[in-house]
């Protein structure tokens, strides 16, 4: 209990807890899920399905943040990969090639970030920087400046359709996460990451290719903004070159960081950024909830996501002990 | 007071968390002379110029300048009081004009607008002096190495100077440039500019010096006349050794040498990198010990670096076990049986958050690769087997190995190669920064390495550690081989002779 509360996963669970009890002060049919034609309804139920494409993108961003890197070009892969789901289902092709080839590209773009960052040691930021200015102007051309309105009722399914009861997209995000964290738990690759994110010299020097674990999870992180764009474009029944995707590299990013890994690489936590995604999701939803207009929404998110920093900073908790112990003094 | 120093520093002591780096020491520069600072690793030379230069501030001691108490708390307080400071590395600014340069963070205005034309005549005034000829408007960064350090020293004299701090401003110049950097070096002594040379190569020391004040482990061990000193004496007093001349063994080196017959394991043929070792020829086998000696900047590093394929030499090829490979990465090296223990436990060595586990077993896993993982079950064999052979002491194998003395990550390191049951290592300063107990450990361990069969390659400036552990010592001198010491030769004062002589 103590090690938890000294994690920041404990403080990211507390937050969430602590978000959720205020809503439901307020409503208490917020926790409510009800089963409607053998289907799961109910606000929780909602936040896990448009939280996946947050978490989808944390997802990969964990592996990259772990190198000591970072990938700000998410958000504008997931308008390239909408993009060309709208392109390829409206000239008839079926969902299997349509999700192939967003996977492809959202893939293509994690190799160009990755020789960029590995092979020529550019720096993450300027380096992704490139491929999230100039992925818009791609995303456009592709859809000729148009929103582009998908109309395919199989598409739609992967956001609106349910397997067993539960919906596809959180399902379908769920098991991602699941497979990730065997796969990099289960092999090597997760200690080659915290290693070459602890200190890339010395893993290099230890015999390991470490250009090419990072430029991996550049190709890994590209794949996922790529998944997360064919979900996005399947919720909004569009491509939209400007508008998906928008800051969702910053919401990825900071699921990361609250998730318990931090900026400078190293250890990573894949349950931490699913927490994480799911606390900014709720954040959302609950201002949704109080009726907080969209234009002003930025201020109270940036209010908890300060708090939540706060908690988890080794300083500020070393101060309130601090004040704690002080205080008991004088009385 | 006809010969009052120019600058005066007596029992200037310094402290880092306990750690003393400088314990009173004394050092006076006359002014009109060329005065060498030297010492090895540690000996403290680096704290004591960052004292004279106003980086970090003395714990005790006094220091005058021209008969003037000096207290510099920052590096501008210590220009303006008439030390100027050139550092290794040229830290001007390479996308800026030499004169832009030169007068950086001191622009002569006029009516509160930058004076151009002041600034130029300025930097050609002050490149003149040092009968440098430059063009003032060219960018920095297009000169050579040589001619930015020029304009860097021009514009530490810019200042008026009356000390001239030079920390190892040698290191990345060729020959012909140190001379020209040295003529400069006397035109200033004439002008009677006092002037601190920091350097590794007693060549230049001996060139250029009329005194040198040698350091040792943060305390003085004296000042002498360039000219009175020989060379040996010098040597002996950087390294802590008094130079008897007498021949023999005095310690006993490790027996059962004489097996020449084994065929090399590793040969490397005129291997050569710019600035880092000129062409190099050396030999490898199976149950030797070979040492690699030198002082500090003879190129031991270096060497090690071109055999691991962590540098790219320019010309040289490597033989392992007779057929011939290229290493383009650490990695190649590793795969072929090679391993490394840098000298830099921090920065090249450990993975200081992760596990002493994962540490331990990192390089055998990559060597496997990401899928052939090792189980949970055979970590833990691997963790068991050398925590208790190599007697490391940590609390369990998840403690993250930063919380482990300096001694115990040395022994994780080595046990991370050993893992890997490599056929060569090479061992750069094992036992540096280490305890007593946990150095005589490591160094049988070496000689167990050696019994098994195992090729070992030992860096150490610790000339008594080579003598202790080689079967077979390799003397570097300023980036070159100065030759070869068979075992039955080995003895501190032969390896001294070696390092300490000139070129021929």
């Amino acid at each position: 209990m103590k090690a938890f509360a000294k994690s920041s996963l404990g403080w990211l669970c507390a937050g969430l807890a602590l978000l959720v009890v205020y809503n439901v002060w307020h409503h208490p049919d917020f926790i409510k899920i009800t089963l409607h034609d053998g289907h799961l309804y109910g606000v929780p139920v909602d936040i896990f399905t448009q939280g996946s494409r947050t978490m989808l993108l944390a997802l990969g961003m964990t592996l990259v943040i772990a190198t000591g890197g970072v990938d700000l070009s998410v958000g504008s892969v997931v308008a390239i990969a909408g993009a060309v789901c709208a392109l390829l289902l409206n000239a008839g092709h079926g969902l299997v090639v349509t999700i192939t080839a967003a996977l492809g590209v959202g893939a293509l773009a994690g190799v160009v970030n990755g020789v960029l960052v590995a092979r020529l040691a550019l720096q993450p930021i300027v380096a992704t920087l490139i491929l999230m200015v100039a992925g818009r102007g791609i995303a456009q051309l592709i859809c000729d400046g148009q929103v582009i309105v998908i109309a395919n009722r199989k598409f739609d399914f992967l956001a609106n359709g349910f397997i067993a009861g539960i919906p596809v997209a959180p399902l379908l995000v769920a098991g991602l996460f699941l497979a990730t964290n065997v796969f990099v738990r289960r092999t090597a690759a997760g200690l080659f990451v915290e290693a070459v994110g602890d200190n890339e010299t010395a893993s290099r020097f230890a015999g390991l290719a470490a250009a090419r674990v990072k430029g991996l999870a550049y190709v890994f992180c590209g794949a996922c903004a790529g998944l997360a764009g064919v979900l996005w474009a399947a919720n909004i029944r569009a491509a939209d070159a400007n508008r998906a995707g928008e800051n969702a590299e910053l919401d990825a990013i900071f699921a990361v960081v609250v998730g318990g890994t931090a900026l400078t690489g190293g250890r990573f936590s894949i349950l931490g950024s699913f927490l994480g995604a799911l606390l900014i999701q709720t954040l959302a939803t609950t201002m949704y909830f109080r009726g907080v207009p969209p234009a002003v929404a930025p201020v109270p998110k940036a209010l908890v996501i300060i708090l939540v920093s706060l908690l988890q900073s080794e300083k500020v908790r070393h101060w309130a002990a601090g004040l704690g112990r002080s205080r008991k003094a004088a009385a | 007071m006809i010969d009052a120093p120019l600058l005066q520093l007596r029992g200037v002591t310094k402290r880092f968390l306990g750690v003393t780096a400088l314990d009173g020491v004394d050092f006076a520069v006359r002014a009109g002379e060329i005065h060498a600072l030297l010492g090895e690793n540690g000996a403290g030379k680096s704290t004591l110029i960052k004292v004279l230069t106003g980086v970090y501030l003395a714990d005790g001691g006094v220091l005058t300048l021209a008969g003037r108490p000096l207290h510099p708390a920052s590096p501008k307080d210590a220009e303006q009081a008439g030390i100027s400071t050139v550092y290794q590395e040229v830290n001007l600014i390479p996308a800026l004009s030499v004169a832009e340069n030169i007068a950086l963070g001191r622009q002569p205005t006029k009516f509160g607008l930058i004076d151009w034309r002041a600034i130029r005549r300025h930097a050609r005034e002050a490149l003149a002096r040092l009968e440098i000829d430059c063009d003032v408007n060219a960018e920095l960064g297009s000169l050579s190495v040589a001619l930015q350090q020029m304009v860097a020293i021009a514009r530490a004299l810019d200042l008026r100077a009356k000390l001239l701090v030079l920390d190892e401003p040698t290191a990345s110049l060729d020959e012909k440039e140190v001379a020209e950097l040295f003529k400069v070096m006397r035109r200033l002594r004439a002008e009677g500019m006092g002037v601190v040379f920091v350097t590794h190569f007693l060549d230049q020391v001996y060139a250029v010096s009329d005194r040198i004040t040698v350091l040792r482990n943060g305390q003085l061990v004296g000042e002498f006349a360039t000219a009175e000193l020989p060379r040996l004496a010098l040597v002996g007093k950087m390294l802590g050794r008094e130079v008897k001349d007498e021949a023999g063994r005095t310690a006993a080196a490790p027996e059962g040498t004489g097996n020449p017959v084994t065929a090399p394991l590793l040969e490397a043929r005129g291997l050569t990198r710019s600035g880092a070792i000129q062409p190099i020829n050396l030999t490898l086998r199976r149950g030797e010990v070979t040492g690699l000696a030198g002082l500090l900047g003879s190129g031991r590093t270096e060497t090690a670096r071109l055999l691991f394929g962590i540098d790219a030499a320019d010309a040289g090829e490597i033989h392992f076990k007779g057929a011939r490979v290229e290493f383009g990465s650490p990695r190649d090296a590793v795969q072929l049986g090679l391993a490394f223990c840098s000298e830099d436990r921090k920065t090249e060595g450990i993975m200081p958050n992760l596990s002493v586990r994962e540490n331990l077993i990192f390089a055998l896993q990559a060597k496997r690769g990401a899928w052939r993982t090792l189980s949970r079950a055979e970590q833990g064999k691997l963790c068991d087997h050398y925590i208790a052979v190599l007697r490391i002491k940590t609390p369990d194998a998840d403690t993250p190995i930063k919380n482990l003395s300096g001694g115990n990550q040395q022994k994780v390191l080595l046990a991370r190669w050993l893992a890997t049951q490599p056929e060569l290592i090479i061992l750069d300063e094992p036992t540096r920064g280490i305890d007593i107990g946990a150095k005589a450990e490591i160094e049988q361990l070496i000689a167990g390495l050696r019994a098994d069969g195992l090729a070992v390659l030992l860096i150490s400036s610790e000339i008594e550690e080579i003598v202790r552990n080689c079967t077979r010592v390799l003397v570097l001198r300023e980036r070159r081989l100065a030759g070869e010491v068979p075992a039955a030769e080995l003895t501190p004062e032969r390896l001294m002779r070696m390092m300490a002589e000139a070129h021929a």
